[in-house]
């Protein structure tokens, strides 16, 4: 069966579809609606059909919160369409609201005059009391400035399955793909891939992949041949213009961070072995590695974080590359083991997927503050290497600069990425790995002259030689080294003299990596706006806007966060204002004013949400004018 | 034709560091250092497959003293290490060396999970039933009433039990053994090397400064034969200078006593014979006390069942693989499309 129709579709519109450059669509449900695996979809059609695009899964802390509340809420946004496409959109062009708490909790982000699908079928007594609507909004006028499109979305996918011979629980569970059917009418997405999917996903029951897909089809068949009240068309998005051509895939960040930790590996010659207890929003690596044996990876799921931060280390002892992933409450455990690693120079990547805090604060929700957490959270003067990936794609590209680093130097690497980038996916170029620049491990199997702490006189990195070479037998451990023989040693000018050259060792690094460049905006002038991790996006909409607005101000976005790029005191030196705009209350903001005594200051929002771009042109425009 | 020359024969001597050993004078730890030599020599341990990894306390310095690979860890973590440093490289012959503060109070959580995951290695545990290296503390497995500079008046917490735990845990080998009965000891730990899996050893240790004495109700000279039962796989649990006294199970109830042969009718055949391989005997031999009872030392329990390792390796096996490990085809895998 043939269920490709979208092209005759277009050929049969009556009213022309309404032009966007790009749409912003939030599907809001119930935990149980399956709005999370219906905005996946829609994502792959979007790609698919050659959009460029941003998603934001944004769902609740609890598993199954009750049915119908409002805390039970989950949504997933996707920003597509034929412009560059740097954040998942500020306002919805359209709200899919498949009961009243989800139209009740996202119809403030809605755009004035956007179009509205709700299932009215859920729009009864009980659920609009659970909601908190004193009266039902589809009837009090309300809703009157925006499109409201109802549909009896429960019935009529019960009509669209009836024929399985399903229980009518069963039957209505495929109620988001009917709705995905409807929105796929909308904007002339294609069905086939979708279709497949529910094949290859039920293959064990094909009655429910075959309800699924009729009722996919059936939403699409009501949205050609039915008339909306005001005689809507939907939406056209012409084709993306200008993409560097090659071969594309939607990635997101935590597959793009455990493909790059391999692809890492791989360049640096070593198998890895990721070590890791489940926390949200991290675990999404653990379970992308887990399937990943063929390519050198073994996972371990340990006890409790510390034992991970441990067995990662032991691991790298042994000459693998360890790494451990975590949230901010698991790094907060890591810390001592992290310390050892210091201690005892050896590569180790921590990856931290940041999120709300302090203690559990909102696990689901996205922040950046464990930057201080990261550059200064141990005990000790014990330095590290710092990163912050700043979008899903850009993880694989952080990642394998996080081994080459570890691994070149012996150090630790703390990896930032957020549950924002962590389940935003993107389109991606997908890299040739043979065409990447390998950076092969030398372990030490020559015993002249060795100790374990003999340090290469250019990096200052240690030798890494490891049990199982003969004649190289040594011990290490937390107590401090000699600096000329490696064994235990309680001398305090010998403790000044390697408290100096680990921290010498790593601000050299700063001479190894990229030199600070502008994003977008001129190399000097009146402001500047720097960031660093997921907030990449959102500036730099905003202030390619204002540029587009004449106005003057430049973008500078930090991936290395410790030790920061060499010019970059220089640089910032060039600009009369600075703003550091942050998902906490101004952590990169200090690191900032004490590096360089620079006159920064903060944009900063702890909501849980990322930032929108006009909040951003906004706080921009009211400094230049200030 | 290569002509191999076969390796000297390594003595307990060339497993010493030139380290200075910085245990006090008298402490229990310097004949277990030797035991330990003397065991690597007789097994022909070969010193680069082999790691020692400790965390943190008195027994954690033993690394230091031995001529193979070492790694001195953080308190409580070393078996978290020691499982990171075989799932990187299973060949390695790995040693853990714990003080009972380190193995069952911090680090408590680790040595259970060691224990059920059966890594493969052995796992020493050195207990003086106080804290050394913090100058005297009592510890979990410090007997209730216990005086120390954190329990003027005595400690009121109950002991754990080492053995029993690592019973309860899942490990498939507990042994015991005694710091200064060295012709006891490398035996115990030429077993617990061969054992596949996770080869648990509690040693009691004499801390000379902070708990003097403490076992010796056991351990001196003219204690062991009284009190002490020397237990072997396939022989009588008998003990006492002349064998006389043996270990029964009380008629009617689900427990053993202690019984004398010749005395109230009991002969040889009413003595309970050894099987290491019977876990509920084994925790019976792990509970017994002074004064009522002796206490056992050697092979309590061994029950092989596969290692962590070996399980890893079978997983890895009847994984099929996708792309060969074919990095770019796994990118390439899935939904993709190409822009012109
Ligand atoms: C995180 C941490 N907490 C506390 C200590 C202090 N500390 C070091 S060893 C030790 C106890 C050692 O007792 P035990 O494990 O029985 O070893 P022993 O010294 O008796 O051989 C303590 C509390 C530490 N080093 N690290
Ligand atoms: S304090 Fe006790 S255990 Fe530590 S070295 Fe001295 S005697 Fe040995
Ligand atoms: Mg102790």
């Amino acid at each position: 069966m043939d269920t490709n129709t979208a092209l005759k579709t277009e050929f049969n519109d009556v009213a022309p579809r309404q032009q966007l450059e790009s749409a912003v669509v939030r599907f809001a449900g119930d935990s149980g609606d399956g709005m999370q695996v219906t905005g996946g979809q829609f994502t792959l059609s979007a790609a698919l059909a050659g959009n460029n695009l941003a998603t934001f899964p944004d769902f609740p802390a609890e598993i199954r919160a009750p049915v119908g509340t409002t805390f039970g809420v989950s949504s997933f946004q996707i920003n597509f369409g034929s412009r560059v496409i740097k954040t998942s959109g500020d306002e919805f062009d359209l709200l899919v609201a498949m009961n009243p708490a989800a139209l009740f909790v996202e119809l403030k982000g809605l755009k004035p005059g956007g179009v509205i699908i709700v299932d009215t079928g859920s729009f009864n007594a009980r659920n609009l009391r659970k909601a908190g609507y004193l009266a039902n909004p589809l009837e009090d006028g309300s809703l009157d400035g925006y499109r409201v499109i109802e549909l009896d979305i429960s019935q009529l996918t019960l009509d669209a399955v009836k024929e399985f011979g399903l229980t009518n629980k069963e039957a209505l569970r495929c109620k988001n793909f009917w709705t995905l059917g409807y929105v796929f009418w909308m904007f002339a997405n294609k069905r086939k891939e979708t279709v497949d999917w529910l094949r290859q996903k039920f293959a064990k029951r094909p009655e429910i992949a075959e309800a699924n897909v009729a009722a996919l089809n059936a939403g699409h068949a009501l949205g050609e041949t039915s008339e909306t009240a005001d005689g809507f068309q939907g939406f056209a998005i012409p084709q993306k213009e200008h993409a560097e051509p090659g071969l594309y895939r939607t990635v997101m960040g935590s597959e793009a961070i455990a493909w790059g930790l391999v692809t890492g590996a791989k360049l640096a010659g070593l198998n890895l072995t990721f070590c890791s207890y489940p926390i949200t929003p991290a675990s999404s690596v653990l379970h992308t590695l887990s399937n990943m044996g063929e390519y050198n990876v073994s996972t371990f799921q340990a006890e409790d974080e510390i034992a991970a931060a441990c067995a990662a280390i032991g691991a790298s002892y042994a000459g693998s590359l360890g790494v451990t992933s975590s949230s901010g409450p698991g790094i907060a455990l890591k810390g001592e083991a992290i310390g050892l690693a210091i201690g005892i120079e050896i590569p180790l990547i921590v990856l931290n997927t940041q999120r709300a805090g302090p203690s559990t604060g909102l696990p689901t929700k996205t922040e950046q503050s464990d930057l201080y957490q990261a550059v200064y959270g141990r005990n000790a003067d014990s330095p590290l290497v710092v990163l912050a990936a700043r979008s899903p794609a850009d993880c694989f590209d952080v990642a394998i600069e996080a081994v080459r680093l570890a691994t070149k130097y012996m150090t630790p690497v703390m990896l930032l990425s957020d549950g924002y980038i962590g389940n935003a996916a993107e389109p991606w170029l997908i890299p040739d790995i043979d065409a990447l620049t390998p950076f092969p491990v030398q372990f030490r199997t020559d015993p002249e002259g060795f100790h374990p702490f003999v340090r290469n006189p250019e990096t200052l990195a240690r030798a890494w030689a490891i049990p199982g070479t003969p004649d190289l037998m040594h011990r290490i451990g937390g107590i401090e080294k000699d600096y000329d023989s490696g064994h235990i040693s309680y001398d305090p000018d010998n403790h000044q003299k390697m408290t100096t050259v680990r921290a010498a060792k790593i601000n050299g690094i700063a001479r190894d990596i990229p030199e600070q460049s502008v994003e977008v905006g001129p190399d000097s002038g009146p402001i500047a706006v720097v960031g660093w991790g997921s907030t990449y996006g959102p500036i730099n909409r905003a202030v390619s806007n204002l540029l587009d607005q004449g106005k003057t101000v430049s973008h500078i976005h930090l991936t290395h966060i410790w030790p920061l790029p060499a010019n970059l005191g220089e640089l910032l030196g060039q600009f009369d204002k600075i703003l550091v705009p942050e998902m906490n209350t101004g952590q990169l903001l200090t690191v900032l004013r004490s590096e360089f005594l620079a006159p920064a200051k903060g944009i900063n929002k702890v909501t849980g949400q990322p930032f929108k771009i006009r909040e951003l042109e906004l706080a921009i425009t009211a400094e230049m004018e200030a | 034709m290569n002509v191999v020359t076969p390796p000297a024969k390594l003595t307990a001597k060339d497993f010493a560091t030139d380290q200075e050993v910085r245990w006090c004078p008298g402490c229990g730890d310097y004949a277990i250092l030797k035991g330990v030599q003397k065991t690597l020599a007789d097994i022909g341990a070969v010193p680069e497959k082999t790691v020692f990894i400790s965390g943190i306390g008195c027994a954690a310095r033993f690394p230091y003293y031995m001529a193979t690979y070492g790694f001195h860890t953080i308190h409580g973590r070393a078996p978290t290490f020691a499982t990171g440093v075989k799932l990187a490289n299973p060949e390695l012959d790995v040693w853990v060396v714990s003080g009972d503060g380190d193995a069952l109070s911090i680090g408590g959580n680790h040595l259970i999970h060691l224990l059920r995951r059966n890594v493969n290695l052995q796992f020493l545990l050195f207990n003086n039933e106080i804290y050394g290296l913090t100058k005297g503390q009592y510890s979990p497995t410090s007997r209730a009433g216990t005086r120390s500079p954190s329990t003027p008046m005595g400690s009121v917490d109950n002991p754990i039990s080492a053995t029993q735990l690592a019973l309860a845990a899942g490990a498939r080998f507990v042994a015991r053994a005694v710091d200064s009965q060295q012709k006891h000891l490398p035996g115990v730990l030429v077993r617990a090397h061969a054992h596949i899996g996770t080869s648990f050893v509690e040693i009691f240790q004499n801390c000379i400064v902070y708990n003097d004495g403490v076992f010796s109700d056991f351990t001196a000279k003219d204690k062991i034969a009284g009190s002490q039962i020397a237990v072997e796989h396939g022989k009588p649990l008998t003990f006492g200078a002349d064998s006389q006294m043996g270990l029964h199970i009380k008629p009617g109830a689900f427990e053993i006593e202690v019984v004398t042969i010749g005395e109230d009718g009991i002969t040889e055949a009413d003595i309970l014979v050894h099987d290491e391989t019977n876990k509920v005997l084994a925790t019976l031999l792990a509970g017994m006390q002074g004064p009522a009872f002796p206490v056992a030392i050697g092979v309590l329990y061994c029950d092989p069942a596969p290692s962590y390792e070996q399980g890893i390796e079978a997983v890895k096996q009847r994984t099929p693989s996708k792309t060969g490990g074919d990095i770019n085809a796994l990118l390439r895998s899935g939904h993709t499309w190409q822009v012109d």
